[in-house]
C-alpha cells in the first residue's frame, strides 16, 4: 500500500533542506523534487506502509492507497497522531466509516529517563543496571 | 520527452565521494531494538573519556523492525519460571539451541520491559475483576506489582504505535544526539591490520550527501535485522515491499560479520510464518488473545484431528508439546493445501461471536453486549493498525468486517532472522558463569564460553537481537536487553584491551574506492545506451534483486515448490548464487538511494548463500514447515541433533562447515 504526496497540501516542508518525511522513511523512499518543491515516494514497491511518513508530515499531504496487485480500489486508513493517541479513520470500500482511538504514550515527549548520571556498579559480573541477584538455571 | 538515460533519483551520485574518517573506542552499527538497548546502557558502565558512536542507515525513532509498532511484547517472564521459557524455546526450534543464550536472555528481558514502561510506552492491565484497560488507564506499573493482560504464556498486549519512538528516546539522550549518525549505511566491517582476528572498524557511506565515512574502532556491536526479500515474495508487484519482515533488513548483520571471519550457526534456519494472505497482519492475537482456529476449505477444523495427531507423532518430542512447533503447524497447513483442501481460513467470525455469546450467557443484556463488542472490535482492530496497517487497508478494500468473515490465512515467503521463531545468526560466546559448559575445544566454533558474553568469535565484535543465532523468541524485549548485555561486555573490552590501538589494513582512498564502485560503473557506462536501465555493461540493483529471489524460490525451497528441495537443487542454487556474486560487482548506480540497493544486495547474495550451504550440509528436513529436502525428508534427531556452524576465513575465501554438539542446560525430563 504504497505512500502517495498530495500537491495541493505538500509545501516541501518550507524548503528546508530536511524535509520531515524524508527524514523518517526507514527505507529512504520519500524525495523532495527541488524546482516543484514537493515531496513524492521514489519506490513504491518498496514501501513497507509503515505509515511513518504519513504519521510526521506536518502538513497532512501523505495517504495510503492501497498495493494495486491484491487491494480493490476504494477503502482508505488514515491516522491522526498526537503526542499521547493516535485517532485511525478507517473507510471501506463500500463507503461504511469506522474510528478508533488509542493511546500511544503515557509520558511526555522528551520526558524518558535515560538514567544520565546513574553508573552500574561491578564490570565484572552480569548484572546490568537496576539489577542484582541474577538467577542461575536450576 | 527526453531520454530515460540520466540517474533516477533526486540525489545523484559523483565518482569523488568525501572521506569522512572518526576515530571512536566503542562503534554501534544498527539502530534497532539491540542497538537501542546497548545505546541506553553503555553509558553506565563507560567511563567518561570512552567515545561512543551509533550509526544508523535509517532515523532512530523509526528505525529496524519496530519502526511502524507492535500491538505485543511477546517475551515478558513475569512469574513463569526461566527455566520453563528456556524449555518453551528448545521445542519450537526442534531442539537445536543454544539453553545459556536463552536462559541469559530470560533473566535481563523482564527489565527491559519495565523500562519501556517508565518511558512511556502504555502496557495493558487487569483489573481487580479482571476486565482489560488500556495501557492509558491508571493501574499499578509492572515494577508496582500491575498485572498485565497475558495472551499467551508469555505475551502481553500494549499500545504499541509509539513503542519505537519511545525506546529511541533515553538511548538518544544517553549518547548525546551528535553521536547519533543517522542516514549511514555501514556495509562492511574491518579487520585489525597488526592483530589477527581483531575487529578495527567499519565504513559505510551517506544516503544524503556524496561522503564515505570510515570508522575506527576497539569494539563494535552490530544489529541491523534479519533478511527480507532474499526468496520470492508471493506478492511481486507493488506489493512485494508489504513484506512481513521489515522490508529493509537485507541480510546486513549476517554478512558483515562472516565476512570478517565471525562463525556463523545455524544458518539453514529460516521463519516462514503463516498470515493473513497478502496483508501479512498479525496471527498472534488472533489464535491467543480472541482464540480463533483454522478451517480449511471443507470447512474442518482440521488442527486436533487424529490424522494431525498422527502426523505431530512423527516429529517426537517436538510434536508431543500443548503449542504444536511453529514450523509443525506450518507443516499442518501445508499438507492441508497440498492436498487441496485450501484455502485455510482463520474463523475470526466464529472467535469474536464466541465471545459474544459468552457474555450473553452471563446474563448480559443487549445493551450491554453492544457495548462490549465496541471494546472487542476495537481491540481487533488496533492489533492491526499498532504494526500492519496494511492489513487493515486490506479489509477495508475487500470490505471485510471480522465478525461476519473469516479471513484468508497462508504460509509466507521464507525470511531470515534470530529473534523471532528463527534461529539462524552468528556464534556467540554465552556469559562468563560456571553454568555454561567449558567445552575443551580449542576453537571458539565449539565452546559455548570465551570470555565476552554475545562477543562473536572475532575479538571485540559483539551482536544481539537478529543478530545472535541459536536462541530465538527474544522479540522486541528481548533483543533491547540482549543489546543491553552487549554494552556492558563492550567496556568491558575496552578496559581489558587499554593499549589496543586499531589500525586498517586498507587505505581511506581504497576503501572509497570500493564502496562507490557501482557508482563508477554507472558514470562509465550509461552513455552506451539510451535507458540508464537496460545497458550491456551493468546491472541495476532492481534486476538483481529480482534474479537472487528467482534462484533461491525455485531451487532453494521457496513458495513455488512449497518449500521443497533436495541436493540436486541445492547445488543449482549455489552456482547460480556464484554467478549472482560475480555479477554483484556490475552493479550501477546513478543515484545514492540506488548505492543503498547495490549494497543491500550484496548482503542479500551472501546470507542466503550461507542459508543454502547450511541447508545442503545438513542431511535432515530440521524444520518441516519451514523447509523440507526430499532426499532427506524426516527429521533426524540420532545424526542431526547438532548445531551447523560455518567460518568464512577472510585469508584464504574459503567457508568451512562443521557439526557442533548441543549441551542442555536445562532438564530434558521432562523435556517440557
Ligand atoms: S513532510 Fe509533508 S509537507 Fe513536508 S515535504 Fe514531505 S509531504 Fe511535503
Ligand atoms: S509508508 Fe513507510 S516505507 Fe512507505 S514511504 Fe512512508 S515511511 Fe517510507
Amino acid at each position: 500500500m504504497p505512500s502517495y504526496v498530495d500537491p495541493s497540501k505538500c509545501d516541501g516542508c518550507k524548503g528546508g533542506d530536511k524535509t520531515a518525511c524524508m527524514y523518517i522513511c526507514p527505507n529512504d523512499l520519500m524525495v523532495l523534487e527541488k524546482t516543484e518543491m514537493k515531496a513524492y515516494n521514489q519506490e513504491p514497491d518498496a514501501c513497507w506502509e509503515c505509515y511513518s511518513c504519513v504519521k510526521i508530515c506536518p502538513q497532512g499531504a501523505i495517504f495510503v492507497r492501497g498495493y494495486d496487485d491484491f487491494v480493490p480500489m476504494g477503502g482508505q486508513v488514515h491516522p491522526m497522531r498526537s503526542a499521547d493517541s493516535i485517532m485511525w479513520t478507517v473507510k471501506f470500500r463500500n463507503g461504511n466509516l469506522k474510528r478508533f482511538k488509542f493511546p500511544v504514550r503515557t509520558t511526555a515527549e522528551g520526558a524518558a529517563n535515560a538514567y544520565v548520571d546513574q553508573k552500574g556498579a561491578s564490570l565484572d559480573d552480569e548484572c546490568l543496571l537496576l539489577e542484582a541477584n541474577l538467577p542461575t538455571p536450576k | 520527452m527526453a531520454l530515460p538515460n540520466k540517474p533516477k533519483g533526486e540525489l545523484a551520485a559523483v565518482v569523488d565521494p568525501q572521506i569522512v574518517e572518526h576515530d571512536v573506542d566503542v562503534l554501534i552499527v544498527g539502530g534497532g531494538m539491540a542497538a537501542c538497548g546497548t545505546a541506553f546502557e553503555i553509558k553506565k558502565w563507560a567511563p567518561a573519556d570512552l567515545k561512543i558512536v551509533m550509526v544508523d542507515k535509517a532515523a532512530l525513532e523509526r528505525s529496524g523492525a519496530v519502526a511502524q509498532g507492535l500491538s505485543a511484547i511477546n517475551t515478558y517472564i513475569g512469574s513463569n519460571p526461566i527455566e520453563s521459557y528456556v524449555k518453551m524455546v528448545r521445542n519450537d526450534l526442534m531442539g537445536v539451541v543454544r539453553e545459556d543464550l536463552i536462559y541469559d536472555c530470560g533473566r535481563h528481558v523482564d527489565e527491559s520491559v519495565k523500562l519501556f514502561e517508565e518511558w512511556g510506552l502504555p502496557i495493558w492491565k487487569k483489573d481487580a475483576d479482571g476486565e482489560t484497560l488500556d495501557g492509558a488507564k491508571p493501574a499499578p506499573t509492572l515494577r508496582e506489582g500491575g498485572t498485565p493482560v497475558r495472551t499467551g504464556k508469555w505475551q502481553i498486549m500494549i499500545n504499541g504505535e509509539s513503542y519505537k519512538c519511545i525506546v529511541a528516546e533515553p538511548a538518544k539522550t544517553a549518547l548525546g544526539a551528535d553521536n547519533v549518525h543517522e542516514r549511514i549505511f555501514i556495509v562492511k566491517l574491518l579487520l585489525d591490520k597488526n592483530k589477527a582476528n581483531q575487529i578495527a572498524g567499519a565504513v559505510g557511506f551517506s544516503t544524503r550527501e556524496n561522503a564515505v565515512h570510515i570508522y575506527r574502532c576497539k569494539t563494535a556491536m552490530v544489529a541491523c535485522g534479519g533478511a527480507v526479500n532474499i526468496f520470492r515474495p508471493r506478492s511481486t508487484g507493488e506489493g512485494k515491499g508489504r513484506a512481513w519482515y521489515p522490508v529493509w533488513n537485507a541480510g546486513s548483520t549476517y554478512t558483515m560479520c562472516a565476512q570478517v571471519g565471525a562463525t556463523l550457526t545455524m544458518m539453514e534456519n529460516r521463519f516462514t510464518p503463516a498470515r493473513f494472505k497478502d496483508g501479512y497482519g498479525p496471527v498472534g492475537a488472533w489464535f491467543l488473545l480472541f482464540k480463533a482456529k483454522v478451517q480449511n476449505g471443507l470447512g474442518e477444523f482440521y488442527a486436533n484431528s487424529d490424522a494431525v495427531k498422527e502426523e505431530l507423532a512423527q516429529f517426537m518430542p517436538y510434536g508431543a508439546s500443548p503449542v504444536t512447533p511453529t514450523c509443525l503447524r506450518n507443516h499442518l497447513m501445508i499438507n492441508e493445501l497440498k492436498a487441496g483442501r485450501g484455502p485455510i481460513y482463520m474463523a475470526t467470525d466464529v472467535a469474536l461471536n464466541a465471545f459474544l455469546d459468552d457474555r450473553r450467557a452471563k446474563g448480559l443484556d443487549e445493551k450491554e453486549v453492544k457495548k462490549y463488542w465496541k471494546h472487542l472490535e476495537s481491540e481487533a482492530w488496533e492489533d492491526f493498525l499498532d504494526m500492519s496497517v496494511g492489513q487493515a487497508g486490506l479489509w477495508a478494500g475487500m470490505d471485510i468486517e471480522p465478525e461476519k468473515t473469516g479471513s484468508e490465512i497462508m504460509p509466507t515467503e521464507p525470511y531470515m532472522l534470530g529473534s523471532h521463531s528463527g534461529c539462524c545468526g552468528i556464534w556467540t560466546s554465552g556469559p562468563e558463569e560456571s553454568w555454561v559448559p567449558d567445552v575443551k575445544n580449542p576453537s571458539r566454533a565449539h565452546k559455548y564460553k570465551w570470555g565476552y558474553n554475545r562477543m562473536t568469535t572475532v575479538d571485540g565484535l559483539f551482536t544481539a537481537g537478529d543478530g545472535v543465532g541459536a536462541s530465538g523468541h527474544k522479540f522486541s524485549s528481548g533483543s533491547h536487553a540482549e543489546g543491553r548485555i552487549c554494552a556492558k561486555q563492550m567496556v568491558k573490552f575496552c578496559r581489558d584491551n587499554a593499549s589496543f590501538k586499531p589500525e586498517l589494513k586498507q587505505t581511506a582512498k581504497e576503501l572509497a574506492d570500493e564502496i562507490y564502485a557501482p557508482v563508477k560503473r554507472y558514470i562509465e557506462f550509461v552513455g552506451a545506451s539510451t535507458a540508464a536501465d537496460v545497458n550491456p555493461n551493468y546491472c541495476k540493483p532492481a534486476g538483481l534483486m529480482m534474479r537472487l529471489m528467482k534462484a533461491t524460490d525455485e531451487y532453494g525451497g521457496g513458495v513455488a515448490t512449497y518449500y521443497m528441495t533436495s541436493g540436486k537443487l541445492l547445488n543449482i542454487c549455489l552456482d547460480l548464487l556464484r554467478l549472482l556474486r560475480e555479477d554483484a560487482q556490475k552493479m550501477a548506480a546513478g543515484d545514492l538511494h540506488e548505492l543503498l540497493r547495490c549494497w543491500e544486495n550484496y548482503h542479500r547474495i551472501w546470507c542466503v548463500e550461507a542459508h543454502i550451504r547450511h541447508i545442503e550440509f545438513r542431511k535432515e528436513s530440521r524444520y518441516p514447515g519451514f523447509y523440507y529436502r526430499s532426499d532427506f525428508p524426516t527429521c533426524d534427531d540420532e545424526n542431526w541433533k547438532c548445531f551447523v556452524n560455518s567460518t568464512f576465513n577472510p585469508e584464504t575465501q574459503e567457508w568451512k562447515c562443521e557439526k557442533v554438539e548441543v549441551i542442555n542446560i536445562i532438564e530434558t525430563e521432562p523435556w517440557l
